[in-house]
């Protein structure tokens, strides 16, 4: 014991030198991570002339001409349409992710890869290579008109921005729900069907439970940046759907109106954190880094 | 009887991947379409190449992203890796909060992580440009570092670090002899996610600079409606991710 003692005191006396190295990232991270956050809650609650108000979370309720509340209106838009496109992905994704982690694809590793390669580009490429596909007189139109059908209006629709998204998030539904799957005990399906589970009861049993928590880093990765999306509903949404990314965007780069703007991030936010809590009890945050 | 039971899930493969290749394929086949329209394929020219490489609006973002891209990954890289090490060796409590706070860039909305950095830039006073553009992207760059370091010391044996200074070692020697090279694949790990986010980022530098990266110039260029030029360089984007991507696994492939 003792002599362990003394050994452990050399290693606290050097390792005490070593964690001095994180010492200036202590002050990056106050500087621009926990100053910049305290400073969206502190204007949200302000008005321009640094007073507290609650004015801007009133102005959050103000009802348009027809009586309707432009802004919640806005921000459940947004949350629909982001939940809409999560769902595409879990149901379409979900397949791949399945199909890819059984035994009897070969290079899996390969096609996984080559699903990943699109998100390695531009995200703005990738959304804006659909306007000249779903564009007016785009290639859908052309095409369509050559059987005699169309033109469809198909910029400015709420499906045109749903698919925007589950084509941009696609790829991080699957990846996560692949590598839990593809670490699954193999032995455990086998073990189920010796002991006479149908492929469907194998199914139900043993690999929906045990990928729940890819399921769950999967949702988190498609909802949020779906939900908080301006780039889309901006080049596919052709200024007739707007979200609440652009009400943001409006407020800090048109209208100028930082306190209403961090208002409206605040509210944001705390809907994802919520949303987040709901379906994501044992999301596994650090496979998000993959 | 098996390869039938194969067919339909292989099939189901080939139609995901042709969605995602789809719109891809068809900005590389507009990029070398004769008019400016998206309709019907008028005939095969480089044209749009030739003018985007000499449009200066473009050449400009390429080198605002490029040279962000490179400085924010090798600041974020080592500043990275430094403080990994010096949240392994602290005090579990200090692990604990640094690490959470740590998890806010990565967690937040890219929208809000922007605009609340662009507030503590208007109100210091600081003008917003190139400077403001990289601090920013050091900041996102930074946890990505963090946590592909973190887990490669936890695996660490401590003991080899202790057998390094019992053997006279001192402990920057020992850290940059023992400890760097085995923690060395989750650096480079990183410092590629590093790359990627900055390369592809538009939310955070669009509020927290007024010079335009790629993705701000095609942001602001498709607003205003549908252009070639944009094919053409999201052609030779594409190319030049495929052949970092076929380098990186060349060379994973040579290493084993």
């Amino acid at each position: 014991m003792k002599k362990k003692a003394k050994n452990i005191g050399v290693r606290a006396d050097v390792n005490n030198r070593n964690k001095w190295c994180a010492v200036p990232y202590y002050v990056w991270m106050i500087i621009f991570i926990v100053v910049p956050l305290v400073m969206v809650v502190f204007f949200s609650f302000t008005d321009s002339d640094y007073h507290f108000t609650t004015a801007n979370y009133e102005k959050f309720l103000t009802r348009g001409a027809n009586g309707e509340l432009i802004y919640v209106t806005t921000l459940l838009r947004s949350l629909g349409l982001a939940l809409i496109a999560t769902l595409i992905c879990l149901i379409v994704g979900y397949p791949v992710a399945l199909i890819l982690s059984s035994k009897r694809i070969k290079r899996s590793d390969l096609l996984i890869t080559a699903i990943m390669l699109p998100t390695w580009m531009n995200f703005l490429l990738r959304t804006y290579a659909w306007m000249t596909i779903i564009g007016r007189n785009g290639l859908l139109d052309t095409l369509l008109a050559l059987i005699g059908l169309g033109p469809v209006e198909m910029i400015g629709t709420n499906g045109a921005i749903i698919l925007g998204m589950v084509y941009n998030f696609l790829p991080f539904m699957i990846l996560p729900i692949y590598s839990v799957m593809a670490k699954m005990d193999h032995s455990l399906v086998e073990a189920a069907t010796d002991l006479g589970a149908n492929p469907l009861q194998v199914f139900l049993r043993v690999k929906l439970p045990l990928s729940m928590s890819g399921i769950a880093t999967g949702i988190t990765m498609v909802f949020m940046p779906a939900a908080s999306s301006f780039v889309i509903p901006n080049l596919l949404g052709g200024n007739k759907v707007s979200m609440i990314g652009n009400t943001i965007e409006d407020q800090f780069k048109s209208a100028g109106n930082y306190n209403f703007g961090s208002t409206i991030a605040m509210i944001l936010m705390v809907c994802i954190l919520l949303s987040m809590l709901i379906f994501n009890g044992k999301g596994d945050k650090e496979e998000m880094i993959m | 009887m098996k390869k039938k039971k194969n067919g339909l899930p292989i099939l189901y493969i080939a139609l995901i991947i042709a969605f995602l290749y789809l719109p891809i394929l068809v900005m590389i086949l507009y990029s070398f379409n004769e008019t400016s329209a998206t309709g019907p394929f008028t005939g095969f020219t480089v044209k749009w190449y030739e003018s985007a490489f000499r449009n200066q609006k473009i050449l400009d973002a390429l080198a605002v992203t490029f040279s962000i891209a490179g400085i924010a990954t090798v600041v974020s890289t080592v500043f990275g890796t430094l403080t990994a090490i010096g949240i392994f060796n602290s005090r579990m409590l200090t692990q604990k909060i640094v690490t959470n706070v740590t998890y806010v860039p990565m967690l937040n909305p890219d929208i809000v992580t922007g605009i609340s950095i662009m507030l503590l830039f208007v109100y210091a006073g600081i003008p917003r440009g190139y400077m403001t553009m990289l601090m920013a992207h050091i900041t996102f760059c930074l946890p990505y570092v963090i946590f592909s370091v973190l887990p490669k010391l936890r695996q660490l044996d401590p003991n080899l670090y202790e057998a390094a200074l019992d053997l006279g070692a001192r402990p920057g020697y020992a850290l940059g002899r023992v400890v760097i090279p085995q923690i060395m694949p989750g650096i480079i790990t990183g410092a590629l996610l590093a790359f990627t986010m900055s390369i592809d980022d538009f939310a955070i530098s669009f509020f927290t600079s007024d010079e335009a990266n790629l993705s701000i110039y095609v942001y602001s260029a498709a607003k205003r409606g549908i252009k070639p030029e944009i094919n053409a360089i999201s052609t030779v984007v594409f190319f030049g991710v495929l052949a970092l991507l076929i380098i990186i696994n060349f060379r994973k492939k040579k290493e084993n």
